[in-house]
């Protein structure tokens, strides 16, 4: 008897009993679409783009919402829903008239008060909205086509608002959906971006269709960034969620998925230099990984332990174990990002190298009683979990005494927002990853924040940098802003706000099969050809 | 036997309640917090609060129990905290693939482990024999996601003959279906191959030097129906008893297969929802597991009647 042979006869029975108990089996696609199939870097579960700064519901808002204006590959602010903008002479109100054409997935016409609906809700979670909202006055519709925002003051904060990918990108949605409270998510996904969510073949967590919304009218300009020209060229696109990354580097190479989001370091070798596969860095900002420490309680209370801390710990030494391929790594002393308009590399002596001779003078001089520091290492997400290993040796070899605990990424998160002390279910040090475009300005950056308890985990209460960046807001002058994101940046580095640990590159694999895909921060399936289904 | 049925799954309701309160109590003394996969790591820790209390978790525990209790009581195992979908209908959608993966297991594995076992038990002390408990060394040994990866290498990457991963409804049809099932199967049963073929072939020794084995030799009565009439129908509670265990052990089993095989079934829920602590969708999980649990073990229980007329309840 074949193992197959038997295999075959076994299973006659098991599978009409199969079908008996499983009538609520799953999907098919249409047969004859064509279709891109990608596995992203997480599972879709949520689908609301306000309610959550999650990258992967971030980049679902891009697939089947548009935004009003948006960044291009220079990072210049263009228009994209809106036709034009006007300033008054004043600089205080902006004047939005929306192109002609748009539509909702429904059928129905965009509307200026949908855009002051959807900028409202926004507003009202993402966090240079909520900064944005404190210098509005006033914000109508005019007509239909027309809306109007007066600030108080002359500010250029809602392009920059509206027009960034991250955290919170300026989805437009219809009025009846966005006036949803900002904290509930919305029960319906109808956008007017280039797809079409399809919401009966959605599986959370298992997969995500969207097919062309035929509506669609592209700008003219080619696609560039987040802007220009969205043109679909295929049917339909599925994400398609693999909780296992061999199974979806396998199944790439076998040509079952088109594009893998997200390709681990340690299988790299597994499709570089494939004649089928085409390897490529597609958001080419990258990430910053740094370490945060907690300010409200011993040892890092103390400013010159911090500093000792940031001297021991080396860049190198971390990225080397995080990455491992200098190819996709580089050490970056910029609080901003290297490689962005407001990139600094004032303080880099701290912060690049290790320097444990200088670490053990600050812990003298700052008389360290050995307080143990609480180290938070998340062992299931491979992105961070090298970081604390280093972190704890160097801290260790300084002299130090470090209490590094493993645990999953969901109790970090849950540790984290503990004010409580160490010792009480508290912490002192956590690592994490951003991406560049999330944190190259001092608005947009939530971690350059230091409000005190009202900022990020681990609470950095410095005025002067909260005191910065307001004047930031109010400027629209390119010199004056670089300047002051200058001060930011010494500042944040010189009180130990955040730890820069470098900047690193996450490459995407897809088949040669499809062409013209993008680089961008966001993974873009619009300007992309695939020859065959 | 009807009575002890009915007083079996009458025994079931308290056994699941005590199992709501565990799961409840253990989940709820777990660090993690639903509110902050929603959120994403930018999220301030008042944007955490304020979805907290959006989701009701900010009520104290036992008002949340209550309000669990009285909508389980009602048929209703609530929404997932993260998709906000019902649970019941997470459940119905992934119920398929696990339940196609696990009977084909069971069956093939029936078909091939009990006929090694007692083949070894037959041939004892041969080549044969000894090749049967070399399988079983190494399929016990060997990790279900190693034997997996290698059948990938082999069949799916160097072959060809199968695809890697994913799942076909039985609507899509029947070979599509099965085509995908085959290498899990072959990976799942492995270790229950190993595990069945030497229980059998142990059990088949011991009844095998039982006086009536030698009597039926004796009568002349074929080697074939020594070994199946008298000697595995005799050997075949310890064997049922394994394979209840081994049904029971499979719901772990699918949960590294459906990982390495990208089947969307109940296993990766599993992790899914306890990665993101979705409360609700763990509940109702782990509540079905133990009823399926409880429901092996009945079957199980009421086998052994069959098998032994001796055994009355």
């Amino acid at each position: 008897m074949s193992l197959f042979g038997s295999l075959k006869r076994s299973s006659v029975r098991a599978l009409a009993l199969a079908a008996f108990l499983s009538a609520a089996l799953l999907f098919t696609s249409p047969a004859n679409a064509q279709t891109i199939s990608a596995v992203m870097h997480s599972a879709l579960r949520v689908l609301d783009p306000v309610i959550t700064t999650a990258h992967i519901v971030r980049n679902h808002g891009y697939m089947i919402y548009d935004t009003l204006v948006a960044t291009d590959a220079n990072e210049k602010i263009q228009p994209q829903m809106a036709e034009k903008w006007v300033v008054s002479a004043d600089g205080k109100t902006y004047t939005f008239t929306l192109r002609s054409g748009l539509k909702w997935h429904d059928g129905l016409p965009v509307k200026a008060e949908d855009c002051v609906a959807s900028i409202k809700r926004f507003a009202e979670q993402d966090k240079m909205g909520q900064i944005m909202m404190t210098l509005v006055a006033d914000m109508k519709a005019v007509d239909d086509k027309t809306f109007q925002i007066a600030f108080k003051e002359p500010t250029e904060v809602v392009l920059t608002a509206l027009a960034k990918p991250s955290g919170l990108a300026g989805f437009m949605m219809p009025k009846r959906i966005a006036e949803t409270p900002a904290t509930q998510p919305i029960k319906e996904h109808i956008g007017s971006g280039p797809f079409k969510f399809v919401a009966a073949e959605f599986k959370p967590g298992i997969k995500a269709v969207y097919e062309k919304n035929k509506d669609y009218v592209p700008r003219s300009e080619p696609a560039s960034g987040n802007a220009g020209g969205k043109v679909v060229y295929v049917d339909r696109v599925e994400w398609v969620t693999m909780p296992d990354h061999m199974t979806t580097v396998n199944a790439l190479l076998a040509g079952e998925i088109d594009y893998m989001e997200w390709v681990p370091f340690d299988l790299l070798r597994m499709v570089e230099g494939k004649k089928d596969i085409k390897v490529s860095v597609i958001e080419k900002q990258g990430f910053q990984t740094m370490y945060r420490f907690n300010h409200l309680h011993p040892p890092f209370n103390n400013k010159l332990i911090r500093q000792a801390a940031m001297y021991a710990v080396g860049q190198e030494d971390v990225l080397k174990a995080l990455v491992g391929n200098p190819k996709y790594y580089k050490t970056c002393p910029a609080v901003f990002g290297c490689g962005t308009p407001y990139e600094s590399s004032a303080g880099a002596d701290m912060v690049v190298p290790s320097n444990l001779e200088k670490a053990r003078e600050l812990l003298k001089q700052a008389k360290y009683d050995g307080t143990p520091v609480v180290l938070l290492q998340p062992t299931d997400v491979i992105t961070i979990a090298a970081q604390p290993v280093v972190i704890a040796s160097a801290l260790r070899k300084a002299g130090f005494t470090v209490d590094m605990q493993a645990m999953d990424w969901m109790t970090v998160v849950t540790r984290r927002a503990s004010m409580e002390p160490p010792a009480k279910g508290g912490w002192n040090l956590f690592s994490t990853n951003w991406l560049i475009v999330e944190i190259m300005d001092p608005l947009r950056s939530p971690i350059a924040a230091a409000n005190g308890t009202k900022a990020w985990f681990g609470w950095p209460d410095v005025p002067k940098i909260e005191e910065l960046r307001h004047k930031f807001v109010r400027t629209s002058k390119p010199a004056e802003q670089k300047k002051l994101a200058e001060d930011i940046h010494k500042l944040v580095i010189d009180e130990g706000v955040l730890m820069p640990l470098g900047q690193f590159y996450i490459p995407s694999a897809y088949r040669t099969n499809l062409t013209g895909v993008l680089e961008s921060p966001v993974p873009f399936f619009w300007n992309i050809r695939k020859t065959g289904k | 036997m009807p009575t002890y049925i009915a007083r079996r799954l009458l025994a079931t309701i308290p056994v699941m309640g005590m199992v709501a309160v565990i799961v409840f109590a253990i989940l709820r003394l777990t660090p993690g917090d639903p509110a902050a996969i929603i959120a994403g790591d930018a999220a301030t820790a008042e944007q955490l609060e304020r979805i907290r209390h959006h989701m009701g978790l900010d009520k104290p525990i036992y008002i949340q129990f209550i309000l669990w209790l009285g909508q389980l009581l009602r048929g209703d195992l609530g929404l997932s905290l993260i998709s906000g979908v019902p649970v019941v209908g997470m459940i119905a959608d992934r119920i398929g693939p696990s339940l196609a993966l696990g009977m084909s297991t069971i069956v093939f594995t029936v078909i091939i482990a009990v006929p090694l076992g007692v083949i070894a038990a037959w041939r004892q002390g041969t080549l044969l024999d000894r090749a049967v408990m070399a399988f079983s060394v190494f399929g016990f040994s060997v990790p279900i996601f190693v034997t997996g990866y290698l059948l990938i290498f082999f069949f799916s990457i160097g072959l060809g003959w199968f695809p890697v991963q994913g799942y076909k409804p039985l609507a899509a049809g029947f070979w599509p279906f099965y085509h995908r099932l085959i290498l899990p199967t072959l990976a799942l049963s492995t270790i229950y191959i190993a595990l069945i073929a030497r229980i059998t072939r142990t059990s088949i020794l011991e009844v095998m030097g039982e006086d009536y084995i030698r009597t039926a030799r004796a009568k002349g009565v074929k080697e074939s129906a020594v070994l199946i009439q008298h000697a595995l129908r005799n050997a075949a509670v310890p064997i049922a008893t394994i394979i209840g265990i081994g049904m029971a052990m499979l719901i772990s089993g699918v949960v590294v297969t459906e990982s390495v095989f990208n089947l969307p079934g109940l296993g990766r829920l599993v992790v899914e929802a306890v990665l993101a602590r979705d409360y609700p969708v763990i509940q109702g999980l782990i509540l079905l597991f133990s009823f399926i649990y409880i429901l092996i073990n009945l079957a199980v229980d009421i086998l052994y009647t069959v098998f032994d007329p001796r055994i009355r309840y």
